[in-house]
């Protein structure tokens, strides 16, 4: 696109974000700041995320944009258009074609592989933050490894729900040493964030703040001995691939309160569906 | 004759009042006192000779200007006068008991405990600690109801005696009786005298002040008098 | 450097503050077990000896030792601040007179209890909810409340709470900064009785600060007078109280009201 950078940010930029990616990777899980840009977008519509995709892209690489698992919502779609015409690159919804994935609320239900990197849109980068509001203290409780507040809020959602009642953004130890949040992704994916073979980065926009997690890190949710971490998704199977091992979606298809339970990753959905299966709800001719 | 259990010489002891201008008031000077095991020892003189301010310094109570206190703890002699607090207080643990003519009254301790935490403290069995202190508390004619009761609201006597039990009850090998029978009437001062013959039996050295002459006359062995100071010209 | 035997040692402690001297050569041991008391008036350099001697605050001069569990003996102010907060978090405690400045408010009470133990890696639910009910029980607070928030709480039990929080590592150095103060006669009763059992039950060695003589008799093995930032004097509670040889002892010991 004329008059705009490869990727819109100007290289100097890139280099820097770059620099603190490259930080990041060096100590997982420990949050790096970084100089946060003005992007053409709204804080809270991905600028971390986008700032970090800006920076490692490159001309050759294949983009796709996932948002709550879907391909085609707003933010995916305009995201996804966004670097299709200041960077020009291949786009595409197919989990396995990509090279870069970038990715709000959900890591994909296909494996990713060793020559793919994901990137997280995150909020709010520290795990902490609602246990403990100065930053001081908790920069000071990372540096000391200290943790035992991040259990104490587990003990009190056991001793008050008889469970850990977080359901997203549930917090994990990264290579057994840093405290860190997944992002609001359901804690059903935290499974997949462990020894991932594909390079994992977060960018928080508005906090300033790059984290990662390079291939194949430990990643263990926090929990108890005795009320070990669980996955928790939605009994029921796809209604549209009959898949029963993947995060539900719940819908609500009429003006009469019909309830459909689809995959929320829609690529994964589609995929499955092509191969032959099918679900209880599934219509011979679904509306594209 | 038998082992010198605690040994009082040269000893000397001023009161320096600074609220009073300094003033000096000798009250011991050149004290020379030994006491074996199993021998009773009476203080005697007019009052205000310092025969009390003699027993708190024995007892480590008062710190003493000149002299030495020895005492035999654990096989070895002590000098009190000098030994550090942490010694004091083992001294105490083991060896040396001190009945006071008053009874410090702990919040919310029940009897039968004040008197059993002189066992625990050496390691005794709570249990069995509670149930010798109970026994002794009987012997003493305080009765069961009152054992789990805090002798904050007890009578004079009767605390008196929560105080002689508590003394008692480690079978120190030197006590230290100060008025141990003033708040008595005779039935129990004479149950007291005979617990003081019990432990000389079991060759205990005992220094005591007896206001009650009846009492000093049964149960001491000899008198060691302690005179007035005369006041420096 | 360390006496012989002693838990912890200080020599030649100094700190100004500006002008105002508050410690001048202020030096002492504790004994495992043993409990000492701190006694002066306000401003007399008493808590702020208490906060060098817990390392929370550095010393212009003097050295504060510590024998650590494992037998090493550390420099308490040259240690790296990760080693010193993890010494605060298992082998020492420190008890607030302000309970709100040690208790979480918006946690419950046996979070509050069972904090230190997952501190130190305790990640068993059961067995952390089990030791938290011992240890309330253990300080006269019913195990059913172990689910509320200590704002429901009134001071005494907040005070009880707190050391229930800082016992519960089993610590064998506790500072106490004015556990009773602010507290009802009655309350404080209840609370010196406790204090006094827990101490003598776990062999805890306390380092007491209070500006009231009559809990320094109860709870000190040995007392340690101060003014103006110096030591002036020291030995067994009951010898100094009784026979205080300082004109400013014998002035703190004469203006106690005789209950």
């Amino acid at each position: 696109m004329e008059g705009y950078n490869f990727a819109y940010l100007d290289e100097q930029t890139k280099r820097m974000i770059r620099r603190a990616i490259l930080k990041a990777v060096a100590v997982p899980g420990h949050q790096v700041p970084f100089g946060s840009r003005e992007m053409p977008l709204p804080y809270g519509w991905g600028t971390g995320g986008i700032q970090v995709t800006a920076s490692i892209l490159g001309a050759d690489d294949t983009l796709k944009v996932i948002d709550q698992g879907a391909d085609d919502t707003t933010n995916a779609v305009s995201i996804r258009r966004f670097f299709a015409r200041t960077a020009g690159v291949r786009t595409t919804t197919r989990t396995a074609e990509a090279t870069v994935i970038q990715t709000r609320h959900r890591v994909p239900e296909t494996p990713l592989r060793e020559d793919q990197i994901i990137v997280y849109q995150v909020p709010q980068p520290e795990p902490l933050s609602r246990l403990e509001p100065s930053r001081v203290q908790t920069k000071i409780m990372h540096a000391l490894g200290e943790y035992g507040l991040m259990h104490v809020k587990l003990y009190e959602d056991v001793a008050r729900y008889g469970q850990v009642s977080i359901s997203y953004d549930y917090p994990v130890m990264v290579n057994g040493r840093h405290l860190m949040a997944p992002s609001p992704i359901p804690a059903f994916d935290n499974p997949k964030l462990d020894r991932m073979p594909a390079l994992q980065l977060f960018g928080a926009g508005r906090e300033k703040r790059i984290y990662a997690v390079p291939p194949f890190t430990s990643v263990r949710s926090l929990d108890f001995d005795d009320h070990p971490f669980r996955a928790i998704r939605a009994p029921h199977a796809c209604g549209l691939c009959g898949a029963t091992d993947c995060y539900l979606d719940e819908v609500v298809v009429d003006d009469r309160g019909k309830r459909l339970f689809v995959c929320s990753d829609t690529d994964h959905c589609a995929t499955r569906r092509e191969a032959g299966h099918s679900g209880a709800d599934s219509l011979p001719e679904a509306a594209e | 004759m038998s082992t010198v259990a605690i040994q009082a010489e040269a000893l000397a002891k001023d009161f320096v009042l600074h609220l009073q201008g300094g003033l000096r008031i000798p009250v011991l000077s050149e004290i020379g006192l030994s006491v074996h095991a199993g021998e009773c020892v009476a203080l005697a003189g007019p009052s205000g000779a310092g025969k009390s301010t003699l027993m708190r310094s024995l007892y480590g109570n008062y710190l003493t200007d000149s002299g030495s206190i020895l005492v035999r703890h654990r096989g070895a002699m002590v000098d009190i006068a000098v030994a550090d607090p942490r010694t004091v207080i083992a001294v105490r643990r083991e060896t040396l008991g001190y009945v006071s003519q008053f009874l410090r009254v702990v919040p919310r301790v029940a009897a039968r405990d004040v008197v059993a935490e002189v066992l625990i403290a050496r390691g005794t069995p709570e249990a069995e600690a509670r149930g010798r202190a109970s026994e002794l508390l009987l012997r003493l004619n305080i009765p069961s109801r009152l054992h789990g009761l805090p002798p904050a609201t007890f009578s004079g006597g009767e605390q008196q005696r929560v105080n002689l039990a508590r003394g008692f009850i480690g079978g120190h090998p030197i006590l230290l009786l100060d008025e141990p029978t003033a708040s008595l009437d005779v039935a129990n001062a004479s149950v007291v005298a005979g617990m003081i013959e019990e432990a000389k039996a079991r060759g205990t050295a005992i220094v005591g002040i007896f206001h009650d002459l009846d009492i000093r006359d049964r149960v001491a062995d000899r008198l060691f008098h302690v005179a007035p100071i005369q006041e420096a010209a | 450097m360390i006496a012989p035997g002693a838990l912890l040692s200080a020599r030649g402690l100094a700190l100004s503050f500006g002008r105002i001297v508050a410690l001048r050569d202020a030096a002492m041991d504790i004994w495992p077990g043993e409990v000492l008391a701190i006694v002066g008036e306000s401003g007399s350099g008493k808590t702020t000896l208490l906060n060098v001697l817990s390392g929370n605050v550095r010393p212009d001069g003097g050295t504060v030792a510590y024998r650590s569990g494992s037998g090493a003996v550390v420099d308490v102010h040259a240690m790296p601040a990760p080693a010193l907060r993890a010494l605060h978090r298992s082998e020492w405690g420190f008890v607030q007179q302000d309970p709100r400045r040690n208790l979480r408010m918006n946690v419950s009470a046996g979070g509050n209890v069972g904090e230190r133990l997952m501190a130190q890696g305790a990640r068993h639910y059961g067995n952390i909810r089990d030791e938290a009910a011992r240890w309330l029980e253990t300080v006269e607070i019913d195990a059913s409340r172990i689910d509320d928030l200590p704002r429901t709480f009134s001071g005494g039990m907040l005070q009880r709470l707190q050391i229930a929080r800082t016992l519960v590592t089993r610590p064998s150095l506790v500072f106490m900064d004015e556990p009773t103060g602010g507290l009802d006669v009655s309350v404080q009763a209840r609370l010196l009785d406790l204090i006094r059992s827990l101490v003598a039950r776990l062999h805890i060695a306390v380092v007491l600060v209070t500006h009231d003589i009559a809990v320094a008799r109860l709870l000190a093995d040995r007392i340690m007078v101060m003014q103006n930032g110096s030591v002036i004097e020291t030995g067994l509670t009951d010898q100094v109280l009784d026979d205080p040889h300082h004109p400013y002892t014998q002035l703190l010991v004469s203006s106690v009201l005789a209950a």
